[in-house]
């Protein structure tokens, strides 16, 4: 293939004249009109995954749209579903369950995060070795991830509780998954698991476009490697790390199949969060209209949170 | 780097991180190879005290699960190629053609690869029901777009700025068409670009579990996430042997994936992240 390319360079640099003509072509109404047929396809298919469903689900929001108690013709209901909203409980708990553990979560993976994108930022030999099997966690479906620390968490089976006995530690007889507080620690591991290695490959992209020679002069200068850390580094990584904190907290806030798999919302609906209760209130309990409410809820939560990365990403391309 | 107690101190971080990350697969494959009376009792060690392989053997026939190995791999590789063919083509538009509202159209691609998808499981659900595409695989690849289709684009249109223009122009000052020097000339260039996207669309479409659970119903449909939740619900109780040998064997070929290409991985996940 390079032969093809090699050929053209040729030809290039002996038509120069030429290509001034084919640039007025190809870059007028013409070459503008194929491209808009090429960006269609993708645009249109985006459309329908995306403003369609909001569309709907603003629609079924303000409709009785309720499969398990249906009313023909699926009448207007105000805002009868957002009411719902604010006066079950449900929503109320999965909306601090869903804040709080973002807040924990984003915060633990961003602190190892760091941390292992600063190991994997030096030489050292085996780092590419390092660096993949870092990166497997991420890989790995969350069903997986899930799967594999219901295993390591089960009270009679699991490691965890094995190792807390031969370390003659206490609470080797805990059910975790049994109780809200234990079920939300094998939560939170099982997210940290999957998704520090993303944040770190993440930080250790910014780590490596910082220059190298900052940190000799800093050293003359009589900087301690902590001072280094604090004054040049954060501060030179700040853009990776807004990056980062935005993609994760965006993905936290949206979490499912963790829960789905681990807890399914329980013990009671204490490990419930917005996502949850959202699919719930679809395939569980089919009332479209009141899952239309929470869709809508959590657009515009998320849209928040993008329209921050957006802003927060623009001054820098 | 240079105090030995630093070392000490460095190589005890890549071993801690190493072994957090790899452990769990470990815990998982020894737990695989253990007979299912052993793994219904408490844990004794760090190795089976009989070596099995009756949990793969109960897996593939009696839980016939190859179906959704296949279904899987089907589902992924058939959103691959249908993301990829419609990311060129956008990409190279973004990146070439002088399309106005270029910027909107990328802000618009960005915003939808932060689009909560939960939020599209009920509407899509009815759409499918309505259109009789439920318990479909269409429905599935059709619904995986929105995983593959923002990370492809938005990372194709950056890869193929940065090929220069000037090999397409002169294709067409020989006489080629803009869209036979996309295939002959900007396409072969763009290989480990276009790789890169597919590695990326394969393991998003693979590790769904959300739409698969809210849109499959029939066993013969499941995909590997769905027929590994499965294992865990159907049985009266609960044999970890039997869900991770299905878990071993639904994680080999993606951590294949990531030993052979994990600097395309990594290239991928940061060409629109850190720039």
């Amino acid at each position: 293939m390079s032969t093809i390319a090699d050929s053209h360079i040729a030809t290039h640099s002996a038509s120069n004249v030429g290509i001034k003509k084919v640039k007025n072509d190809t870059l007028g109404s013409k070459g503008r009109r194929l491209g808009y047929v090429l960006v269609a396809p993708a645009i249109i298919l985006l459309l329908l995954i995306t403003a369609f469903p909001l569309g709907y689900n603003i629609w079924n929001s303000f409709h009785h749209v309720n499969f398990a108690n249906p009313i023909p013709g699926q009448p207007f209901s105000g805002i009868h579903n957002f009411k719902t909203l604010t006066t079950t409980p449900d929503f109320g708990i999965a909306f601090v369950n869903t804040i709080v553990f973002s807040a924990v979560s984003v915060t633990i993976e961003m602190i190892i995060g760091l941390g292992l994108a600063l190991v994997l930022d030096k030489e050292f030999k085996g780092r590419g070795i390092v660096r993949a099997a870092v990166l497997i966690p991420w890989a790995v479906p969350t069903v997986v991830s899930a799967m594999l620390w219901k295993t390591m968490f089960d009270p009679y089976t699991g490691f965890v509780n094995y190792l807390l006995k031969i370390l003659h530690l206490p609470g080797s007889n805990t059910t975790w998954l049994a109780h809200p507080s234990t079920a939300w620690v094998a939560i939170l591991v099982a997210d940290a698991w999957k998704n520090t290695p993303f944040i770190a490959i993440l930080l250790l992209a910014g780590l490596q476009v910082i220059p190298r020679d900052i940190y000799e002069a800093a050293k003359v200068d009589g900087a301690s490697s902590w001072q280094a850390f604090r004054r040049l580094t954060i501060p030179l990584l700040k853009p990776a790390i807004l990056v980062a904190l935005i993609f994760r907290t965006l993905s936290a806030f949206l979490i499912f199949d963790i829960i789905y798999i681990m807890t399914g919302g329980g013990p009671g609906n204490s490990t419930e969060t917005l996502a949850y209760l959202n699919w719930r209130a679809f395939l569980v309990d089919t009332n479209f209209g009141y899952g239309g409410a929470i869709s809508v809820a959590l657009i515009l939560m998320a849209l928040v949170i993008a329209g921050i990365y957006v802003k927060v990403l623009k001054p820098e391309t | 780097m240079s105090k030995p107690i630093n070392k000490i101190l460095f190589y005890g971080f890549v071993i801690a991180f190493v072994l957090s990350s790899l452990f769990p697969f470990y815990w998982i494959f020894i737990t695989s190879l253990k007979t299912s009376a052993e793994a219904s009792q408490i844990t004794s060690g760090f190795w089976p005290s009989k070596l099995s392989f009756s949990a793969y053997n109960t897996v593939f026939t009696q839980d016939n699960f190859l179906q959704p190995l296949l279904n899987s791999a089907f589902v992924s590789l058939a959103t691959t190629v249908l993301s990829l063919i419609t990311s060129v083509l956008a990409a190279y538009s973004l990146a070439r053609l002088g399309i106005k509202g270029k910027g909107l159209i990328l802000g618009f691609i960005l915003v939808a690869g932060f689009f909560p998808i939960i939020a599209m499981v009920g509407p899509l659900f009815l759409v499918f029901r309505t259109l009789g595409l439920l318990d479909s695989f269409t429905s599935l690849i059709f619904t995986y777009l929105i995983y593959t289709l923002p990370i492809s684009t938005w990372l194709l249109t950056n890869f193929f700025s940065q090929i220069p223009k000037d090999l397409e122009e002169a294709a067409m000052v020989d006489g080629a068409s803009r869209l036979q020097a996309l295939w002959k000339i900007v396409i072969p260039i763009a290989v480990p670009g276009i790789f890169t996207a597919a590695i990326l669309s394969f393991i998003l479409a693979w590790n769904d579990f959300t739409f698969a659970l809210s849109f499959i119903s029939s066993p013969s449909h499941f995909t590997a996430p769905l027929a590994i939740v499965n294992l865990g619900q159907s049985q009266f109780q609960v044999f970890y042997n039997r869900i991770d040998a299905a878990v071993v064997v639904t994680t080999l070929p993606i951590a294949l994936l990531v030993l052979l290409a994990q600097k395309k991985i990594i290239s991928g996940l940061t060409a629109g992240a850190v720039k």
